[in-house]
Formats: structure tokens, C-alpha cells, sequence
């Protein structure tokens, strides 16, 4: 592992400073992901700046009926907090369906949402890769795209050599869940503070792949905001994955239905959470029902563009997701309410 | 570069000098002596260096020693007390709930750690009322040790004995 200077600063505002004054510097967090990347050599900063301590790791009721998350809450803490399993149970239910419970113990609110793809290629540093090594082309195109994207890509075979591709997924289901949500994330940079909405916080790769998020070098996230939801509103995370347990999605979704309403997110499908607003769309208003929502998830799905790869690609999740809509929608119209 | 640290271990105030690279994990084998926690991956897949940190069940191979200076540790070592084990322990050895042996520091640390987590009401994946306060059926315990491997395949003696060394019926 490369040597690096750690530190941890008095307050955020040190941190934020620290870090945007040195290149080679990174935040740290619960560290789950960041750590095994030093270890791998994916991360190779020279300096490291321990937040933990520094955010709230306070979970508080805001004036509009909503929910503050401190950037310190951890994973453990979020999923268990009444507030969150009665009134955000899409929230708990996508924490709890991800990593394991020495892991949620480590893993923090801030730092969640910025975990890195688990593409094998990328966390390989013998193989070419635009995320890891940016210009160096993608390994996965006709790779290994069991868990990789079909949707935000431009084809179904990428040029392999263009510094501008990439069909990582992002891995995190807790993110899938607050875009469903439009949780607000707080963030606080070098010129202050802003607010981005939560499904605009991820990028798709276009020209800078080695870029997952809209954060600017130096920014941090110190809390994350729920808003409040309408009486009624009901939600739900369903993901499916290759064994029972501790395992990343080949695909997930994220539901949120109130009257009238209905917001839907895609996790494993694409290089961000996936805000399926086109299906959406032709749901608003109208009539929920699985016949709909295929038809939703038909239009949706349009532009998707399965990859091929050993093992016969990732093809599969084009019907799979829209059956995980199907199923989670289903949970939420026709389940008994108590 | 180096760090100064200092740890409470298993009841034990100690002080070292860590490389900022070195995970507690190295820390705990390395420098203060205490092997308890395996390395098995070292990647946080295996749940073998699983401790007690702070109180909550932790993978010490991706935790920094230098960014937990003054934290509070509890390996399967410092568990007993007054030459009492720890029922968790003396549950592993009623139910044979190991073979080998290595994985089982970590699988009894996370096992103290889910007890803890239950009697707290903290749900699972597997729990079926989000709201409700869990029971420790079979299900919520593999659920919950998910993160422990056990290459000997002890699993189905391991269940057991968390579920009885939770006074499970």
C-alpha cells in the first residue's frame, strides 16, 4: 500500500479546506470501501482526512415534516430508527438488504451513496479501465457483464477503446432508495454550502467515466435530507441477487406510491441509480396495474441496450427488472393494510 | 508514516505506534499480541477479524488503527469474565458449533454483536414487519451472520447455539 499522511481536522469546514487544497487527498469515512481500495491500489492518495467524528451523527425531525440524516448515522443506525422503518420502510428495507451488519456498523450516511462500482475490472488494477486509470479503455465491454449496465450506454458493444466508455453500475441500494425518496443531499465545498437532489447527486459516465458523482474535489456530504411523504404513501425495495445474502444486485427497485403519485428507481441497471421517470410518466395519473407498469417499464426500457459477455451477458436483466417492478408494485396495491 | 495511538483491548489500556496504512486488524495482531481476530480475506468478506468496537460488532481489516485511536475493543479473547465464559462461547462448545476453528473468534464476536442488535429491536432483511421487534428464529440468525464464513461448514451447529445463547426457544 502507498504511504499516505492521515488527519483529522477540528471541524468540517478544516476538513473541507484540507482537502480542497491537495489533489491527492480523499475524505474518510466508515472507510468499508475506501480501505480495501488502498489496499488494492485503486485509492492512492497521499493524504486522508477522517470525517467520522466530524458530521452529526444525529437523526432529527425537520420543520416540514421530514427527516434531517446526519452524514455520520450509520447504515446500522438509519435502518433501525422507528421514524425511518414507519414512515421511509424503502429506506430501511434497501439498508438492510445490503452489505452485513459488521459493515452497515461501519458504514456511514455520507459515505454510502459514494461507494465505488464493484466491477471486477475496475477493482483490478492489472486491467484497463476508464473509471480506475482514466484513457486506458474498458475491460468489461464483452467482458464479464453479469453486473453491469444496460441502460445509459450508447450501444450494444461499446468501443472497448474510447476513453469515454464505461458499463459499471453503481452498487449502493441505500442510493436506489433516496432517489425514489428525492431526498435532498446537503453538501458543503470550498464556496460554501448547496443542495442537490439526490437522483441528480450520480453521473452517467459520458466524457469522464473515472467521475461517479457531481461532487467537486473537496466537497462533503454532511447530511442528507428526507422529505416528507403524503398521508398514505406507501414504498418498498425488492433486490435480487445470487445468493440470499451479503450479495451486490443484479438488479433492484426502489417503489414509492401515493395517491396519484408513483416514483420509481432501478439499481444494478446502470452507472447510476435510475430514476425510471419515463415510466413514470405514463403511470401518473392513471391506472396502476401490472399491465401498466409493463407496458411503463416497456417504454422505459426502450433505449436499453443488453451487453454481451461470457456467461451469456446481462440480456436477462432486461426482463428481470421489469418483473422486480412488477412484483414490488404488486406488494404495494394488494397487500392488507393493518 | 507512523502514529501514536492508544486502545482500550479487551479491558487493557494500550498505547502503539502504527504505520496511518495499518488496519486494527494488524494493529491488534502485530503490535499488541493479541492473535484473537483471524486475517482471513482481508477484504471484509469473510467476517473473520470481526471485534466488538465501541460496543458494535466491526470488521477490523477495513478499519484504520489511526482513525480509531482511543476506541474501545473487545476480542472473542476478553470476552469471558471471572473464569465464566461467555455464553455465546459456552454455547459454541455445548453445540459444536465450529470444526477448525478459525473463523470462530470472528463468528463469536458477531454472534455477541446480533444479540445485542435483536434486544434492541433492530430488524433484519428477513424480518417480516419492519415495525415489529424481531424474534430469533433460524431465519433472522443466518440472516443477521451472513457476514461470517465458515469454511467447515459449521452452520448448521452455529445457528443453534446463537439462538440458545440468546435464550431462544
Amino acid at each position: 500500500m502507498k504511504p499516505f499522511a492521515y488527519a483529522r481536522p477540528a471541524d468540517v469546514g478544516e476538513a473541507v479546506a484540507t482537502v480542497a487544497g491537495e489533489p491527492a487527498a480523499v475524505f474518510l469515512g466508515g472507510g468499508t470501501n475506501l480501505v480495501d481500495h488502498l489496499k488494492l491500489g485503486v485509492a492512492r492518495p497521499d493524504l486522508v482526512v477522517d470525517v467520522r467524528r466530524l458530521t452529526s451523527r444525529e437523526i432529527t425531525d425537520t420543520d416540514d415534516g421530514g427527516l434531517r440524516i446526519g452524514a455520520a448515522v450509520t447504515n446500522s443506525e438509519l435502518a433501525a430508527d422507528r421514524r425511518v422503518r414507519e414512515r421511509y420502510p424503502v429506506l430501511a428495507q434497501a439498508l438492510l438488504s445490503g452489505a452485513t451488519g459488521q459493515l452497515r456498523n461501519l458504514a456511514t450516511t455520507g459515505g454510502n451513496p459514494l461507494q465505488r462500482t464493484r466491477c471486477v475490472y475496475f477493482q483490478d488494477v492489472t486491467t484497463p479501465c476508464n473509471k480506475r486509470d482514466p484513457g486506458s479503455g474498458c475491460s468489461a465491454v464483452g467482458g464479464y457483464t453479469r453486473y453491469h449496465a444496460v441502460l445509459g450506454i450508447p450501444a450494444a458493444l461499446p468501443d472497448a477503446t474510447s476513453p469515454e466508455t464505461c458499463i459499471a453500475t453503481h452498487p449502493s441500494d441505500m442510493a436506489v432508495a433516496l432517489s425514489a425518496l428525492d431526498a435532498r443531499v446537503r453538501v458543503l465545498g470550498p464556496g460554501g454550502v448547496r443542495t442537490i437532489p439526490f437522483p441528480e447527486l450520480h453521473r452517467l459516465p459520458d466524457d469522464d467515466p473515472s467521475r461517479d458523482t457531481v461532487l467537486e474535489h473537496g466537497e462533503l456530504i454532511t447530511a442528507i435530507d428526507l422529505p416528507p411523504l403524503p398521508a398514505g404513501t406507501r414504498s418498498a425495495y425488492r433486490k435480487v441477487r445470487d445468493r440470499a445474502s451479503y450479495a451486490f444486485a443484479l438488479v433492484s427497485a426502489a417503489v414509492v406510491i401515493a395517491d396519484g403519485d408513483i416514483r420509481i428507481a432501478l439499481g444494478g441497471v446502470a452507472h447510476k441509480p435510475w430514476r425510471a421517470t419515463r415510466a413514470e410518466e405514463i403511470l401518473r395519473g392513471g391506472p396502476v396495474s401490472e399491465d401498466s407498469v409493463r407496458a411503463a417499464m416497456a417504454a422505459e426500457l426502450a433505449a436499453a441496450q443488453p451487453q454481451p459477455g461470457v456467461d451469456g451477458g446481462n440480456g436477462f436483466k432486461i426482463p428481470l427488472v421489469t418483473r422486480t417492478v412488477v412484483a414490488t408494485v404488486r406488494e404495494l396495491t394488494t397487500e392488507e393494510r393493518a | 508514516m507512523d502514529a501514536e495511538i492508544s486502545l482500550t483491548v479487551d479491558g487493557v489500556h494500550r498505547r502503539a505506534v502504527v504505520d496511518t496504512r495499518s488496519t486494527l486488524l494488524d494493529a491488534l495482531r502485530e503490535r499488541l499480541g493479541n492473535a484473537s481476530p483471524k486475517k482471513g480475506c482481508d477484504h471484509g468478506q469473510c467476517g473473520a477479524c470481526t471485534i466488538l468496537l465501541d460496543g458494535e460488532r466491526a470488521l477490523s481489516c477495513l478499519a484504520l488503527a489511526v482513525a480509531h485511536d482511543s476506541a474501545e475493543i473487545t476480542t472473542a479473547d476478553g470476552l469471558a469474565s471471572g473464569g465464566e465464559l461467555h455464553p455465546v462461547q459456552q454455547a459454541f462448545l455445548d453445540l459444536d458449533a465450529f470444526q477448525c476453528g478459525y473463523c470462530t473468534p470472528g463468528q463469536i464476536c458477531s454472534a455477541v454483536g446480533v444479540l445485542e442488535e435483536v434486544r434492541r429491536g433492530w430488524p433484519s432483511h428477513v424480518s417480516a414487519d419492519l415495525a415489529a421487534d424481531p424474534e430469533l428464529t433460524d431465519a433472522e440468525v443466518s440472516e443477521r451472520m451472513s457476514g461470517n464464513l465458515c469454511r467447515c461448514g459449521a452452520y448448521a451447529n452455529i445457528t443453534p447455539a446463537v439462538r440458545q445463547a440468546g435464550g431462544a426457544r
